[in-house]
């Protein structure tokens, strides 16, 4: 398959602030891909860039061959963008608001109205089509948001984080829609700081952190950075002395990693069962109250864990 | 050109179903209006025109029969309440007098005017300095710090002058006419022609249709009403707030996302803004057009010429847009439009005359009110309503557009230096 999106040593800067690195990967066509990386990696920038809303500092991209520095209009034919927070009008109807997008994108007459009916039946709002936005739950107006990316069937589609903050029925809705539009036949470019849903939906995954691309590959790939390592995750009630059970942790034999993050310290090793009585031993020698107790095979988390030394939520 | 006006419907749509701008767009100027009507008797009819006393100085130097009638009109009972004549003889005197604005305007009758009207020396003269060939023309030397006085003396002049050329093509006529069918005979031409002509304008004179009249043309004497101040005066101070919110719904659109996803569609950031700008337009547009047609049927107010009142609605929003994306083109954010938009729309209430006429204010204020859309807008108004038609209000069209073109390519270059619209 040729690649629809090549990215060339991509930077963005702010003023001083480089929020973007110098990153370059690629994307085939009807591939499933995810950046994935916590809040403030550049994922959303990266994204802005690719959709030509910012120029890039330097570096460039090349959509269906089109450079998104030199030739932005005839990118934006070839992309869908949904974009994180919620940008449709609450004012209008989603009708109109299909319209109205539509119409930005081109679309005309017949071929407007028969695409505005296959939308509105895909995100399954074909009974509701005539209700302002306002009065729409929040997974709804998500899902209209959606529909306005698809509207004039981009070849490449960019969603920026679709779930944030929409109720589980609504996010698995999306998780599903996001599967069926690959399956027939969409590029989709996925960023989520959810490692779930990178591992669900992705065919590869690049992670992103501090603005650099740290990692690329299918996740078979990079899991196998880890290893077949576990990881056990202990949750403390405070972090006193978490520093202290982590530096114990890694005295233990067979243990390959042991850090301090956002209230747990996380343990890697390639049996964790048969670390977690001595790490727990070693806790109350310590005196360090646990909270819970979390076992995980290896998978996304964990590369980036190896990667950073930091969980994805940090 | 049809993604902006898509964009710019859209914000019509939009703006016509926000309840709280209806509120203040249509209902709040709507019950003002009604307020003020109230407030100045107009409804129980015991209203004044709101524009009274007016100064004007008359200095006669034509002694004809034409020239004391003019000055007779001014002095007359019918006028007594509008106008405030002072005789003089001296023409720089009059004209010091409108200078030290201690009058609006300056009325010199030259020598030789009557004889240059009876004589039938082209048209009958109007206005301006110049005297050419035989026709003596009249002159107005006007105060242009009180428009809406100079109206009125304008209206009044325009009336006098439309009765004498009556009265002279009439004496035409009937000269021809008596000449053809071999009544008179050439060497009496003149001397009678010039006197039909004069009785035929003073019947005119005697029948009063010189008075503030009708547009229509009725020949009833109709005042000027009050409302047809007050209306326009809250119509074009609220269509400050519609601008204004106009504006802030760009930066809004921003901060809600919309913008930037129109901004990555195939569609230019010039045809987005001009989108924008065409949205505030059209809704500013709609507005006024809906108190002038409410306020037409409810309150039986004639504005005037529906012509001369369509063209000033169309200059004066472009007037107000401009402000109103220099505001949001100054506002960093959507709340802070809000805020100042609401102080200008004030504040350019009072100063562009929505409240208080302008003519009862210092010399000073009424300069400064030239730069709000309000007091030109009120200027061309009151103009209309005063029987004015579309070629008297040329000043205030022409001033509103180049308002509204300097203000837009200040805003926009404030817009380009914020990055506002640039991807």
């Amino acid at each position: 398959m040729p690649a629809i999106l090549e990215v060339h040593d991509l930077v963005k800067k702010y003023g001083d602030f480089a929020a973007v690195k110098g990153i370059s990967f690629d994307i085939k066509e009807g591939e499933s891909f995810s950046l994935l990386g916590p809040n403030g990696a550049g994922k959303t920038t990266t994204i802005s860039v690719l959709s030509t809303l910012y120029a890039p500092t330097s570096g460039d991209a090349l959509i269906g061959g089109h450079s998104v520095a030199k030739e932005p209009m005839a990118v934006r034919q070839f992309i869908g963008v949904v974009p994180q927070d919620l940008a449709i009008y609450d004012d209008l109807t989603a009708g109109e608001n299909l319209s109205f997008w539509g119409q930005m994108y081109g679309l005309g007459g017949t071929a407007l109205k028969t695409r505005i009916d296959e939308v509105l039946e895909q995100i399954g709002l074909a009974d509701k089509a005539n209700m302002r936005i306002k009065t729409y739950s929040g997974g709804m107006k998500r899902r209209v948001n959606i529909g306005v990316g698809l509207l004039h069937k981009p070849r490449l589609l960019f969603m920026d984080e679709p779930t944030v903050g929409i109720d589980p029925q609504s996010r698995r809705a999306i998780l599903d829609s996001v599967q069926d539009l690959n399956r027939q036949g969409m590029t989709v470019l996925y960023t989520t700081h959810y490692m779930e849903e990178a591992q669900e939906l992705s065919d590869r995954v690049g992670i992103i952190d501090h603005g650099e691309l740290i990692a690329l590959g299918t996740q078979a790939e990079l899991t196998h950075q880890v290893g077949e390592n576990d990881t056990l995750i202990l949750r403390l009630g405070e972090l006193e002395n978490a520093a202290a059970l982590a530096a114990a942790a890694r005295s233990l034999p067979t243990v390959l990693k042991a850090d301090v993050s956002d209230h747990a310290v996380t343990i890697i090793a390639p049996e964790a069962e048969d670390i977690l009585a001595p790490a727990i031993t070693k806790a109350n020698e310590i005196g360090v109250k646990i909270r819970s107790v979390e076992l995980q095979e290896p998978n996304l988390e964990a590369v980036f864990l190896h990667l950073t030394g930091r969980a994805l939520r940090d | 050109m049809k993604k902006i006006f898509l964009i710019g419907w859209k914000d019509v749509t939009l703006a016509f179903r926000d309840r709280a701008a209806l509120i203040l767009m249509l209902a709040a100027p709507f019950a003002l209006t009604l307020g003020l009507g109230f407030v100045t008797g107009r409804f129980s009819g015991s209203s004044n025109t709101g524009v009274s006393d007016i100064p004007v100085v008359l200095v006669n130097q034509d002694g004809g029969q034409i020239g004391n009638t003019l000055v007779n009109v001014f002095q007359s009972q019918e006028l007594a309440s509008l106008v405030v004549p002072t005789v003089l003889d001296n023409p720089a005197l009059a004209r010091q007098e409108v200078d030290a604005d201690k009058a609006a305007a300056a009325i010199i009758i030259p020598a030789g005017f009557t004889a240059s009207v009876i004589s039938g020396a082209g048209t009958v003269p109007t206005q301006g300095p110049a005297t050419t060939g035989e026709v003596v023309q009249l002159v107005l030397y006007t105060n242009p710090t009180r428009p809406t006085s100079v109206s009125v003396i304008k209206t009044i002049l325009d009336g006098f002058v439309s009765q004498i050329e009556v009265g002279r093509v009439g004496g035409q006529v009937a000269v021809e006419q008596l000449l053809s069918h071999g009544l008179i005979q050439g060497q009496d031409a003149a001397r009678i022609g010039g006197e039909l002509g004069l009785r035929q304008a003073n019947v005119a004179q005697s029948s009063k249709a010189i008075a503030l009249k009708s547009v229509t043309g009725s020949g009833e004497a109709v005042k000027f009403d009050v409302l047809a101040y007050m209306a326009p005066g809250m119509a074009l101070m609220f269509l400050m707030f519609t601008v204004s919110n106009g504006g802030r719904t760009l930066l809004a659109e921003r901060s809600q996302g919309t913008l930037p996803r129109l901004l990555v569609s195939p569609t230019s950031a010039s045809q987005v803004l001009g989108g924008k700008v065409f949205g505030i337009y059209l809704t500013g547009v709609a507005q006024v057009l809906i108190l002038i047609l409410a306020s037409t049927l409810l309150f039986r107010l004639n504005w005037g010429d529906p012509l001369g009142v369509l063209v000033l609605v169309l200059a004066a929003v472009v007037g107000a847009v401009g402000w109103g994306l220099l505001i949001t083109a100054v506002a960093k954010t959507p709340g802070l439009v809000s805020a100042v938009g609401s102080a200008v729309m004030l504040t350019f209430g009072i100063l562009g005359g929505s409240f208080i006429s302008l003519d009862n204010m210092p010399g000073w204020f009424r300069v400064l009110s030239k730069i709000t859309p309000n007091a030109w807008g009120l200027d061309g108004f009151t103009t209309l309503g005063m029987g004015g038609s579309l070629a008297n209000i040329w000043t205030p069209v022409l001033a509103l557009l180049v308002m509204g073109a300097v203000l837009f390519t200040i805003a926009v270059l404030i817009f380009n230096r914020r990055g506002i619209m640039q991807q």
